[in-house]
C-alpha cells in the first residue's frame, strides 16, 4: 500500500474522509445522480450519438448551438439550485424550539451558499448569455458573433466552473461563506477546508468565460450590424444586451481581482483580508460589491429588453419611447457603478458616505420607472394578444414593481440599519430576481423557442408553469417579507420564537407551488417535443414579429441570412413586411463560415483539472494542467485553418427548401 | 428570380476582411485588464500604510533601480514602435530584429524585478510580512507576469513570422501585441508613480 | 458589415516625440523624489501631474488613440474605462478611509494613519 508521504504527494489533501460516506442525504443523492448519469451515458452510447454530439454540438462555434447549450446548462443547474431551496424551506419550516431540524448549521451554511452561487453564476448568467447569444446576432442581421471560437471557449469554461461546484457536493465540502464567499468566514484560519477553494476556483474559471463572452458580444454589436442599422435603429434587446455586456466587462475583472487576493491569502499567506498584520477584511466586501451591484443590472437589463420586444410584438405597435428607453438603459448602466455601498451601509462608513450612496441608489430607480411607463404606454390602445410571453410581462410588471419599491425602502440608510441581513432583504432580492429576471427568462424562452426549434411550446403546460411560478412566488415570499420586518435574521437554520413558524410553513408551501411550476416547465418541454408536429411553425414568424430574427426560417440555416439584410428603419422585419420586401430566391454566393474546433473543450477540461488540483493541494496535477493549458493555447495559435466557404449550391438548396415550405404553408 | 424590392437585401457582398473585429475586441479586452489593475491599485491604495510593524517604503525601495527598470521598459516601447514601422514598410527582417530587441529588454525588466524581489525577501520583507507588502508584491508581480506573457507571445510571434511572413493574420497579431505592450508601459507609469515615488515622498 | 477603416500611417516622428517627452516626464519626477528639491505638497503634485501627462503621451503617441479610430469607439471605451478606474480607486479609498476611521481598532502593531 502507499506510504503516507507518497499518498499525500499524489492525492494532496484528498482522502477517503472527503467522500460523504457518513452522510445519508448526500449518499442517496450521489447514488441517484450516478444512476441517472450512467443511464444518460448508456443511452448516448447505445444510440451511437457521441460522434454526433462532438461534431454537431460540443465543437460547434455557431452562436445558435452555443446559445442552446447555455440554456440547457442553466436549466439543469436550476434543478440543482432549486433543490437547495427546497431543503432550506423544509428546514426552516420545522426547526423551532426543541426541534433542530434535519440540517445542522455546518450543512445549512453550505446549502445557502451553494444555492446563491449556483442561481446567479450557473443559472441566471448562462440563461441570459444563452438568449443573447442566440437572438442578438440574428437581430442585427449578422451571421455569427465576432469571435466564434471564443464563444465556444466561454461556454465550456462556464461548464468547467459548474462541474467544479457540482463535484463539491460529493467530494469535499462547499463554502459556508454565502454566495459571495465572505471573509472573515472564508479566511484560511476560519475555513481551512476545501469549501472556499471550490468556490474561488470555480468562479475564477467561469468568470474568465463570462468576461470573454461579454467582450465578444460588445464587439459583435459594435462591428457587425447589417448595413443601414445605425445604433438608434437597433432592436431594443440589442441595446440592453450591449449595456449589460459592457457592464460585465467593467465588473468581472474586479471580482477576479478580489478572488485572486483571497486565493493569495489562502495559498501563499499574504495579508489582504486577514485580521492581523495589517489586513482589512472590509476591503473584500468593498471589492466584491463593486462587482455585485452592477451584476444584478447585468442580469436585469437584457430581461428588460426581452419585455420590450414582447410588449411591442404582442400589442402590434412600435415600442413607445424607444429613445428614452435607450437613454434610460445607458443611465442605469452608468449609475449602477455608483451605488455599491448600499450593500454594506451597516459596516460603519458613516453618514457622509452612506448618504451619497443612499441617494444614488434612490436615483437609479427613476430610469427603471421610466421603462415601466414606456411599456404601459406601448400597451395602451394596442391590440394586446395575451399569449404566454405577454402573460409573463404582466406578471413581471405587477411583481417586480413591488420588489423595486422595497429596494428604494432599503436604500434609505436608517431603514437599512434595521433591515440589513434580515429576511426582508432576502425577500426583496428574490422579489426582483424572480419577478424580474426569472419571469423574463421564461417569457424569452416561450417567445424564442419556436425560432430555435421550429415548433412552439405547449401552451397548456406553459400556463401551468406560469401559474405555478406566479402564485408560488407570492405564497413563498410574502411571508418572508413579514418575518423580515419582524426582525428575523437571514442565513439561520433554527429559530426559538414559535410564533414565526406559521410564516415559514406558508413559505414552504409556496416553494412547493413553485416546484409545480418547475416540473410543469420540464413537462412542457417534453410534451412539446412529443407533439412537435402539431405545434409546428413553418413560417419562421409565428408571432407576427417585428425584428430580423423572424425573417429567417425556424430554425435558421447555419449561415442565418443567405443575403445580408439592408436596413431602413427601426423594427426592420416589420418594415420589410409592411413595404412588401420579397425574399431573394436566386443569385446566391458562397458564404464564409468559421470551422468547428475542439480547443474550447480541451482548454476548459485542463482549466478544470487545474482548479481541482489546486483545491486538493495536488500540486503535480495543478502544475501539469497549467503547463498543458499554456502549451495547448500556444499550439492553437499555430492553427491558421479556421474557416471555410459554404458553396452557393448548398445555399440554393437550403433556400429552395424554405421557399417550398413557405408556399405550402400559405 | 430576384426579389422585387431588392433594396432590402445586400445582393453583392463587398469583401470584408476576416478579423476586422479583432483589433477592437482586443482593445476592449485591454480595458478589462485595466480594471484588474485598478482593483490592485485600489487595494494598494487602501493598504499602503499597513506596515504591521514591518518595513515601510522608504526602508526598502531603491529608486535608482526602479529608474533603471523604468528606462528599460520605456526603451522597449520605442523599439516595439520601430518594429511596427518596419512591419508597415513590409520589412520582415527589420520587424523581427526590433521585436527580438524588445523581447530582450522585456526580459531584462523582468530580471531586474526578480532581483529586486529576491533581495527584499532576503532582507525579510516578504509578501507575508504585512498587508502593505502583500499589496506591493501582488501589484508589481501582476504587472511583471503580464510582461512575461508578453515576452512568451513575442517569441511565438517570432516563430510565426519566420513561418508565414508578414501576412494579414500575423500583422493583426502584431498590432494586438503592440497595444498590449504599450498598455503595460502605461500601467508601469502608475506603478512607479504611486507605489515607488509617492511611497518614498509621502 | 462595414469594411475596416484605413488606419493613418505610423510615423517615426510621432514615436520619437512620444519617447522624448516620456523620458523627460520620467526623469523629472524621479529627480524630484530623489533630491527633495521642492516641498512635499509641491513634489506630490508635480509627480502625479507628470504621470498623468505621460499617460496621455503614451495614449496618443504609442497607442494611437484618436477620435476616428473604430468610428470613435476606441476613444469611448478608453474614456469609459478611465472613469471606472477612477471610481474604483477613489471610491474604494474614500470608503475604506471612513470605515477604518470608524471601525478599525488602534493597536500597538497597527501603523495605519
Amino acid at each position: 500500500m502507499f506510504d503516507e508521504p507518497v499518498a499525500k504527494a499524489i492525492f494532496g489533501r484528498l482522502t477517503l474522509e472527503s467522500f460523504p460516506i457518513h452522510e445519508p442525504i448526500l449518499l442517496v443523492t450521489f447514488i441517484v445522480v450516478a444512476l441517472l448519469g450512467l443511464g444518460l451515458v448508456g443511452a448516448v452510447t447505445k444510440f451511437r450519438l457521441w460522434g454526433w454530439l462532438w461534431r454537431e454540438w460540443f465543437t460547434s462555434v455557431d452562436h445558435k448551438k452555443i446559445g442552446i447549450m447555455y440554456m440547457i446548462l442553466g436549466i439543469v443547474m436550476l434543478l440543482r439550485g432549486f433543490s437547495d431551496a427546497l431543503m432550506m424551506r423544509a428546514q426552516q419550516a420545522i426547526a423551532f424550539g426543541a426541534n433542530e431540524g434535519y440540517l445542522n448549521a455546518h450543512h445549512y451554511d453550505q446549502i445557502f451558499s451553494a444555492h446563491g452561487t449556483i442561481m446567479i453564476f450557473f443559472v441566471a448568467i448562462p440563461l441570459i448569455v444563452g438568449l443573447v447569444n442566440y437572438v442578438m446576432p440574428l437581430q442585427i442581421g449578422a451571421r455569427d458573433v465576432a469571435f466564434p471560437f471564443l464563444n465556444n471557449l466561454s461556454f465550456w469554461l462556464t461548464v468547467a466552473g459548474a462541474l467544479l461546484v457540482m463535484i463539491s457536493l460529493f467530494v469535499g465540502e462547499f463554502s459556508r461563506g454565502g454566495w459571495l464567499n465572505y471573509v472573515p468566514v472564508t479566511n484560511l484560519q476560519n475555513s481551512p477546508d476545501t469549501g472556499p477553494d471550490y468556490y474561488l476556483w470555480a468562479l475564477q474559471i467561469a468568470g474568465v468565460g463570462t468576461t470573454l463572452s461579454a467582450i465578444n458580444m460588445v464587439t459583435t454589436i459594435i462591428k457587425m450590424r447589417a448595413p443601414g442599422m445605425g445604433m438608434m435603429k437597433m432592436p431594443i434587446f440589442c441595446w440592453t444586451a450591449l449595456c449589460s455586456n459592457v457592464l460585465a466587462i467593467a465588473i468581472f475583472p474586479v471580482l477576479t481581482g478580489a478572488f485572486a487576493l483571497l486565493l493569495l491569502d489562502r495559498y501563499v499567506g499574504t495579508n489582504f483580508f486577514t485580521n492581523d498584520l495589517g489586513g482589512n477584511p472590509m476591503m473584500y466586501w468593498n471589492l466584491v460589491w463593486i462587482w455585485g451591484h452592477p451584476e444584478v443590472y447585468v442580469l436585469v437589463l437584457p430581461v428588460f429588453g426581452i419585455y420590450s420586444e414582447i410588449t411591442s410584438t404582442f400589442t402590434g405597435k412600435r415600442l413607445f419611447g424607444y429613445s428614452s428607453m435607450v437613454y434610460a438603459t445607458v443611465v442605469i448602466t452608468i449609475l449602477s457603478y455608483l451605488v455599491w455601498l448600499h450593500h454594506f451601509f451597516t459596516m460603519g462608513s458613516g453618514a457622509s458616505v452612506n448618504s451619497f450612496f443612499g441617494i444614488a441608489t434612490m436615483v437609479i430607480s427613476i430610469p427603471t420607472g421610466a421603462k415601466i411607463f414606456n411599456w404601459l404606454f406601448t400597451m395602451y390602445r394596442g391590440q394586446i394578444r395575451f399569449e404566454l410571453p405577454m402573460m409573463w410581462v404582466v406578471a413581471f410588471m405587477l411583481t417586480f414593481v413591488v420588489g423595486g419599491m422595497t429596494g428604494v425602502l432599503l436604500a434609505v440608510p436608517p431603514a437599512d440599519f434595521v433591515l440589513h441581513n434580515s429576511l426582508f432583504l432576502v425577500a426583496h432580492f428574490h422579489n426582483v430576481i424572480i419577478g424580474g429576471v426569472v419571469f423574463g427568462l421564461f417569457a424569452g424562452m416561450d417567445y424564442w423557442f419556436p425560432k430555435a426549434f421550429g415548433f412552439r411550446l405547449d401552451p397548456f403546460w406553459g400556463k401551468v408553469t406560469f401559474w405555478g411560478w406566479v402564485i408560488g412566488y407570492w405564497v413563498a415570499w410574502t411571508p418572508i417579507y413579514i418575518v423580515g420586518l419582524m426582525g428575523t435574521t437571514r442565513r439561520v437554520n433554527h429559530f426559538d420564537d414559535p410564533s414565526l413558524q406559521i410564516w415559514f410553513v406558508i413559505a414552504a408551501l409556496g416553494a412547493l407551488i413553485i416546484l409545480i411550476g418547475i416540473l410543469a416547465f420540464v413537462i412542457q418541454i417534453a410534451v412539446s417535443i412529443i407533439n412537435r408536429e402539431k405545434l409546428r411553425d413553418t413560417t419562421g414568424d409565428p408571432w407576427n414579429g417585428r425584428t430580423l430574427e423572424w425573417s429567417t426560417s425556424s430554425p435558421p440555416p447555419p449561415y442565418n441570412f443567405a443575403f445580408t439584410p439592408q436596413i431602413h428603419d427601426l423594427d426592420a422585419w416589420y418594415d420589410m413586411k409592411d413595404r412588401g420586401a420579397g425574399r431573394p430566391t436566386s443569385g446566391f454566393i458562397p458564404i464564409h463560415m468559421p470551422r468547428n474546433t475542439g480547443a474550447g473543450v480541451i482548454l476548459s477540461g485542463l482549466a478544470m483539472a487545474l482548479g481541482f488540483g489546486m483545491i486538493w493541494y495536488m500540486w503535480w496535477l495543478a502544475a501539469l494542467s497549467a503547463f498543458a493549458l499554456l502549451g495547448y493555447a500556444i499550439f492553437h495559435t499555430f492553427n491558421y485553418n479556421r474557416d471555410y466557404h459554404i458553396p452557393a449550391g448548398e445555399i440554393a438548396a437550403q433556400e429552395d427548401a424554405r421557399t417550398q415550405l413557405l408556399a405550402a404553408g400559405a | 428570380m430576384a426579389a422585387e424590392n431588392t433594396g432590402f437585401y445586400v445582393l453583392e457582398e463587398e469583401h470584408h476582411e476576416t478579423g476586422s473585429a479583432t483589433l477592437l475586441g482586443f482593445w476592449i479586452y485591454l480595458m478589462s485588464d485595466a480594471l484588474i489593475f485598478a482593483t490592485l491599485f485600489a487595494t494598494f491604495g487602501v493598504l499602503r500604510t499597513s506596515f504591521a510593524g514591518g518595513p515601510s517604503p522608504r526602508e526598502i525601495f531603491e529608486l535608482p533601480l526602479v529608474a533603471l527598470n523604468t528606462g528599460i521598459l520605456l526603451v522597449s516601447s520605442i523599439t516595439y514602435g520601430f518594429a511596427m514601422i518596419a512591419m508597415q514598410d513590409g520589412k520582415l527582417g527589420g520587424t523581427r530584429a526590433w521585436l527580438a530587441i524588445t523581447g530582450l529588454l522585456g526580459a531584462a525588466f523582468v530580471g531586474v524585478e526578480l532581483y529586486e524581489f529576491a533581495s527584499l525577501i532576503h532582507e525579510g520583507a516578504t509578501p507575508q510580512t504585512s498587508a502593505f507588502l502583500s499589496a506591493f508584491f501582488t501589484l508589481v508581480a501582476t504587472h511583471g507576469l503580464h510582461v512575461t506573457f508578453g515576452i512568451i507571445w513575442l517569441v511565438v510571434m517570432l516563430v510565426q513570422l519566420q513561418q508565414r511572413g508578414l501576412h494579414a493574420e500575423n500583422r493583426r497579431r502584431l498590432m494586438c501585441l503592440s497595444m498590449f505592450w504599450h498598455f503595460l508601459d502605461v500601467v508601469w507609469i502608475g506603478v512607479f508613480t504611486f507605489v515607488y515615488l509617492l511611497g518614498v515622498v509621502a | 458589415m462595414s469594411a475596416a477603416a484605413p488606419h493613418a500611417p505610423l510615423s517615426r516622428r510621432v514615436y520619437l516625440i512620444g519617447f522624448l517627452l516620456s523620458v523627460a516626464l520620467t526623469a523629472i519626477p524621479f529627480w524630484l523624489a530623489m533630491t527633495g528639491a521642492l516641498d512635499k505638497p509641491a513634489t506630490i503634485f508635480a509627480i502625479v501631474g507628470c504621470a498623468v501627462i505621460q499617460i496621455l503621451v503614451h495614449t496618443v503617441c504609442f497607442l494611437h488613440v484618436n477620435t476616428t479610430s473604430e468610428s470613435g469607439w476606441t476613444l469611448m471605451a478608453y474614456v469609459f474605462t478611465a472613469v471606472l478606474v477612477l471610481i474604483v480607486i477613489t471610491g474604494s479609498m474614500w470608503i475604506m478611509y471612513h470605515l477604518n476611521a470608524n471601525m478599525m481598532p488602534m493597536t500597538a502593531m497597527d501603523g495605519s494613519s
